[in-house]
């Protein structure tokens, strides 16, 4: 059972950003946990490591506008017996920091906690250089590296816990607007597994982060058309939960990928990869293709380019025609 | 037992020696850097450092990080005359298999702090590690950051300079390894670094110039940086690159150059001879 909630694509669906969800759940790791420790670089509110400046001071620190210095002085406090969340907006961390991400804390094998804030298209109006795209590709090629995008606040509530104890370099992926809030509590949550969302033999939409809200209301839609969408939400990109994965590819032997991302080396490339060498299988990749983002509200950026839950829809409408037709 | 400053001097002197021996049997690896850091290391190892060869994650030592690990044969040399591990293990330099990688791997040897290579981003996590250590409470433990000259190009190495100051770090030392060369020539002409000591003045450090060869002086300089409160610390080491080896000195040639076996015989027999001002060889 997912327990998910049953309003899904209804308009009175709750709304909350997921990093909220990363500040209960860093609020609730640091006081279990002593050796927790907040860093920013001069996003301290925006990120939600204020959680720690508030409750823990001399837990907190502030590096300043330096990324490449949040993520070594990090890799320098993992040394000494700490467990460090070091945050910025995804395009700066890891965006601007990747190499002392992968010498000093992969290579290392520092328990660093990344939190890329900001990520995707949906940070909206700030536009192209504030909107990360390539941080699924860039950190999922690091070996050490776990890396996780969660669907909504609940989730990445439960994320947080789960990487502040799992010993190992770590990403997580959070968006900035307020987003619907679908799993629950009692929702399934464990690193390196993939969940099968909603049950269906026609076609595979496989989803994480952000995107998976949008392939839940589009299997929805897709069920009045008579269309049984099997969604697998995989909310672990490395490591990857192949079997979950397999089994649901070899089930429908149609498979969709979404995500708010660079498809180019992000999510529907790990899938892909995959697929290609152990279930050869029909691949769609849906997301961003070889594009900057721009200025614009969420919606309609999501809408732009193609990665909502209508567009999912048309695309599966696209590869059944032949066979439902 | 502690060693005189005579008995230092000969330890670094028959460092040199491995350091040549080591990277001749490797085929590569720099030569420049390794050589003039030879009096520093062994002043650290054998008698600034708390440490445990035996214990390498005691945790009460001291911790040195090593920021230009380009420059790691001379941390791999005098630890195995520490006795972190047996010396014929040095002849496994840059080989398959071996736990001493042409960079250091903290993963791969017990003792290395730190994995580093990519240049100007060891002060940062010096700075991380004597953090931690003011969070805890801990005051009786030193971190020592060993950096060279070149790789103050980096805007990663002022970023850690900026916070170790708005932190006060006092218990972090930084030993910089002016050689004045870097790979693609003398570090004035590649990017002036000048005027040092004025900089780091600047940046709120507590500063100190020695002769990095005098190892009187490097124990006192490291003496005066743990007796500095409120402040981090940094010792300018003046440095000769090549040290030992004539024609290697000041040669920015051999920064990186790996040496054939004629190269190597040579360089031998001048630091086995003190530069010919003795006969004997067998050292």
């Amino acid at each position: 059972m997912m327990h998910l909630v049953t309003n899904i694509g209804d308009a009175d669906i709750k709304m909350e950003s997921n990093r909220k969800g990363f500040g209960r759940g860093l609020l609730a790791a640091a006081k279990q946990n002593d050796k927790i420790v907040g860093l920013c670089a001069d996003l301290t509110e925006s990120t939600q490591i204020s959680v720690i400046a508030e409750e823990f001071p001399d837990r907190y620190v502030e590096v300043g506008v330096a990324e490449q210095n949040l993520a070594t002085v990090g890799s320098g406090m993992a040394a000494m017996g700490k467990i460090p969340f070091i945050a910025s907006y995804a395009a700066f961390c890891p965006g601007r920091d990747w190499e002392q991400i992968r010498t000093t804390i992969c290579l290392n094998d520092q328990p660093v906690k990344i939190v890329g804030a900001h990520a995707g298209v949906s940070v909206g109006p700030d536009g192209a250089t504030h909107q990360m795209l390539e941080d699924i590709a860039l950190m999922r090629v690091l070996p050490n590296m776990v890396v996780v995008a969660p669907a909504d606040s609940v989730e990445a509530e439960k994320a947080t816990l789960a990487i502040a104890k799992n010993g190992k370099p770590s990403y997580i992926r959070l968006s900035r607007s307020d987003i619907p809030v679908f799993t629950t509590a009692d929702t399934p949550f464990e690193l390196g597994k993939a969940y099968v969302f909603n049950e269906g033999s026609d076609i595979s939409i496989m989803a994480t982060g952000t995107m998976t809200y949008h392939a839940m209301a589009a299997a929805k839609m897709l069920k009045k058309d008579g269309i049984s969408a099997e969604v697998i939400h995989v909310p672990t990109i490395k490591p990857l939960d192949e079997s979950t994965i397999l089994t649901s590819a070899k089930k429908t032997g149609k498979v969709i990928t979404i995500e708010e991302a660079q498809i180019a080396g992000g999510f529907g490339s790990a899938i892909t990869e995959l697929l290609a060498e152990k279930l050869p299988t029909q691949v769609f990749r849906m997301g961003i293709r070889d594009h900057f983002g721009e200025s614009g509200k969420p919606e309609e950026l999501l809408n732009k380019f193609g990665i909502s839950s209508v567009h999912i829809v048309m695309q599966v409408h696209g590869m059944l025609g032949k066979t439902k037709a | 037992m502690q060693l005189t400053i005579k008995q230092l001097e000969e330890k670094a002197a028959q460092i040199r020696i491995d350091i040549i021996k080591m990277l001749e049997h490797a085929g590569s690896g720099h030569t420049a850097g390794p050589l003039d850091l030879a009096d520093i290391f062994t002043a650290m190892y054998f008698h600034i450092l708390k440490h445990d060869p035996k214990n390498p994650d005691w945790q009460e030592r001291d911790i040195l990080v090593l920021s230009n690990g380009h420059t790691v044969p001379v941390r791999y040399v005098t630890m195995a005359h520490a006795a972190y591990f047996p010396k014929e293990e040095l002849m496994t330099l840059r080989k398959l298999g071996s736990r001493l990688q042409g960079h250091p791997e903290r993963k791969r040897l017990p003792g290395l702090e730190s994995t580093s290579g990519p240049l100007g981003s060891g002060l940062s996590q010096a700075a991380g590690m004597a953090k931690a250590l003011a969070i805890d409470g801990v005051g009786h433990r030193w971190v020592y950051c060993v950096t060279s000259d070149g790789e103050m190009d980096e805007g990663n190495y002022w970023e850690g300079v900026m916070f170790a100051a708005k932190y006060n770090l006092h218990n972090l030392i930084v030993i910089i390894d002016r050689n004045n060369i870097q790979i693609d020539g003398p570090t004035e002409h590649v990017m002036p670094l000048e005027d040092l000591r004025a900089k780091w003045e600047a940046f709120g450090w507590h500063v100190q110039e020695i002769d990095g060869h005098n190892m009187e002086s490097i124990i006192d300089a490291c003496s005066m940086a743990r007796a500095v409160v409120e402040r981090p610390s940094v010792i300018i080491a003046h440095t000769i690159p090549g040290k030992g080896v004539p024609f290697m000195e000041y040669d920015y040639h051999f920064h990186g150059m790996m040496h054939n076996a004629d190269e190597a015989k040579k360089a031998l027999k001048a630091l086995r001879t003190l530069k010919g001002k003795i006969e004997s060889e067998a050292y």
